[in-house]
């Protein structure tokens, strides 16, 4: 404290005040640094050789264990199933952030304009519920209808008389079924978000365009949409933000494993690490995989915020 | 009255939408709300098909014959159902109670403006939004430094704080509970302590609210934890049990009926029909609460959103 004194004479003294401050921050503080920041330091383990020593605490290990530079990285790319991780976790985070935006931003406007506000009550609570259910549940739910023997779906087909179809095998199948359960699940929470904000629009703004004389459909263009321009954005630079990353019950749940043939569909980052986990493979290439991702991650919300705040200030998060 | 208050209600009366367009909105609705419930009535009736049926004809919405036998399977093997019950119970409560302690305590004191340290916080709280160590990082530093393997505080512990909720609270102390209050209390010599006990958390009930939720909700729908640090199977949540069972229900077979062998109970047990009785009795307690709820969440990420 008294070397802080001397090079900034005037910054406020430590007062009773702070040390009560501090002693609230100091449990939430330590827990960041046990379940945050120590990750974070974990993370070097990826250029490392790192091996278990018996008996030896974590930082042990880590000190320890001899640098192997790169090479953990140079497995890595020499295997195929990075392009192939790679390729499906952005490709199915852009679907879904596109799709996502596009039919919640659609319905939150069609559900404000209907006549009946009970009804709208009822669509809502209806379309929120999915939500709620873990994916351990949903993956009960798809398995209802696409279970090779009394799923529905192949008792339909074997009733139309066609061959029942192995669903959990088919690598074609996927990319669909896994939209279409994101969308389904996360669907009526992102339009009552988007709806809140709507409602939260100053209807002085309608009333004056109608008597302008402007449509319906320019009341939608010209007033509800710029209205939802920061909430959009907001929910923008969140999602980008995870573009490395999956929502891991979905991938792993649903595909029950994300392995075997339908490997190339359904395995992202996350559903590969997982299983890299718990078949306890050695841990090198794995480390490098998720070392790129936290890299990947950071750089992607830095870029999505700092061009966010180049078009609208007011809209960056950071 | 109702059909008046409906009116008045719809933010431009002068230029509704057509009656057609208004009829065909709600015909697109009624499909989608009916497409988010039905699985679950769908599961439901497995649930309640008798295990003859299953066998002839699949899961069908309309089954050859109904039976009651998953639930009475269910209720034998009601031990390891109550166990799993019980430590969800406990992480759910235990975890909640913990969260919101931490949460806003720190939202607290990154809401005090005054404060030494403010910027060496708002960092420790900012920073991991933007960056973190990642699955395997967490894993080894959980498994290896802290052994949380099959401990049921690995079901508690990772879950604790997000980084989200500690700037909703802050945003929420910020705006909503006014300064002069806090510096009048200073004044009359109040510690941060009382300060925080007695003013801020009174006067941020919805708040607290807010974040229980999304803290029960977390937990109770928890099941990742459990699958990377749970062997054990006695430490089994609800949602452990459900994923644990999906490959085989057998494990859920310990209480054979008087006179009947192992085999022979194995053989008899409903497995298609209790598998599903087991997702519905996890459905129910959160579709009968989450209308009454539904409401906190969004004033969650509206009340204190990031921006304010």
């Amino acid at each position: 404290m008294k070397k802080n004194k001397k090079v900034r004479p005037k910054r406020p003294r430590w007062t009773k005040n702070d040390t009560e401050l501090s002693i609230l921050a100091l449990p939430t503080t330590i827990w960041y640094i046990l379940f945050c920041f120590l990750p974070m330091f974990g993370l070097v383990i990826a250029f490392k050789n790192y091996r278990v020593t018996g008996g030896k605490s974590f930082l042990y290990n880590v000190i320890h264990s001899a640098w192997s530079g790169f090479k953990n990285f140079e497995f890595l790319l020499k295997s195929k199933d990075l392009f192939v991780i790679l390729r499906n976790t952005i490709l199915y985070n852009l679907a879904f952030i596109i799709l996502g935006m596009v039919l919640s931003v659609g319905l939150a406007i069609m559900i404000s304009l209907l006549h009946s506000k009970r009804k709208s009550k009822v669509y809502q609570t209806l379309m929120f519920f999915p939500y709620f259910m873990s994916w351990v549940v949903v993956a009960y739910f798809l398995d209802a209808f696409l279970n090779q023997d009394n799923g529905l779906i192949n008792s339909m087909l074997r009733d139309a008389g066609s061959e029942p179809v192995r669903w959990y095998m088919t690598a074609g199948v996927w990319p669909f079924l896994l939209i279409f359960m994101y969308l389904w699940k996360s669907t009526g929470y992102n339009m009552i978000i988007y709806l809140s904000s709507i409602t939260g629009i100053d209807t002085t703004l309608y009333e004056a365009a109608v008597v302008d004389g402007a449509s319906q459909r320019q009341q939608v263009w010209y007033i509800t949409l710029p209205c939802l321009k920061s909430v959009i954005i907001m929910m923008f630079i969140l999602n980008v933000g995870k573009v490395f990353y999956s929502d891991f019950g979905l991938f792993y749940q649903l595909s029950q494993g994300a392995t075997g043939s339908i490997f190339n569909t359904t395995a992202t980052i996350d559903t590969y690490v997982f299983n890299a986990i718990r078949s306890s493979t050695p841990i090198g290439m794995t480390s490098a995989v998720t070392f790129f991702q936290s890299v990947a991650c950071c750089i992607t919300i830095l870029v999505a915020n700092g061009i966010v705040r180049k078009l609208d200030e007011d809209s960056a998060i950071i | 009255m109702a059909k008046r208050r409906e009116v008045t209600d719809a933010p431009n009366k002068l230029n509704r939408i057509s009656k057609k367009t208004n009829l065909c909105f709600n015909l697109i609705f009624v499909f989608l709300a009916l497409l988010c419930i039905i699985p679950v009535i769908f599961i439901f009736i497995i649930s309640i098909s008798s295990e003859d049926s299953i066998r002839h004809i699949g899961y069908r919405f309309i089954p050859e014959s109904f039976s009651a036998d998953s639930y009475i399977f269910l209720f034998r093997e009601a031990s390891m159902i109550l166990r799993a019950l019980g430590v969800s119970f406990v992480v759910t409560v235990t975890g909640t109670a913990l969260g919101v302690m931490l949460t806003t305590m720190m939202g607290y004191v990154i809401s005090r403006s005054n404060y030494r340290l403010k910027g060496f916080c708002t960092m420790v709280v900012f920073i991991p939004m933007i960056f973190n160590g990642g699955m395997l990082s967490s894993y080894v530093v959980n498994t290896q430094l802290l052994h949380l393997k099959d401990s049921i505080w690995a079901l508690i512990l990772p879950l604790l704080v997000s980084s989200f909720n500690v700037v909703i609270c802050k945003t929420f102390f910020k705006t909503n509970i006014p300064e002069s209050v806090m510096e009048s209390a200073q004044i009359d010599g109040a510690s941060q302590f009382t300060i925080f006990g007695r003013i801020v958390l009174p006067l941020a009930k919805p708040l607290l609210a807010t974040i229980a939720l999304f803290l029960t909700f977390g937990y109770w729908n928890d099941w990742f934890q459990s699958s990377l640090y749970i062997t054990n199977t006695k430490l089994y949540s609800l949602q452990a049990l459900l994923d644990h069972i999906q490959r085989s229900i057998e494990v859920m077979a310990n209480n054979p009926a008087m006179g009947v062998t192992m085999t022979e109970y194995m053989n008899s047990m409903p497995k298609e029909g209790a598998r599903m009785a087991m997702a519905i009795l996890i459905i129910i307690p959160i579709a009968c609460t989450y209308p009454f709820f539904q409401r906190y969440f969004i004033s969650g990420l509206t009340v204190g959103s990031v921006k304010g």
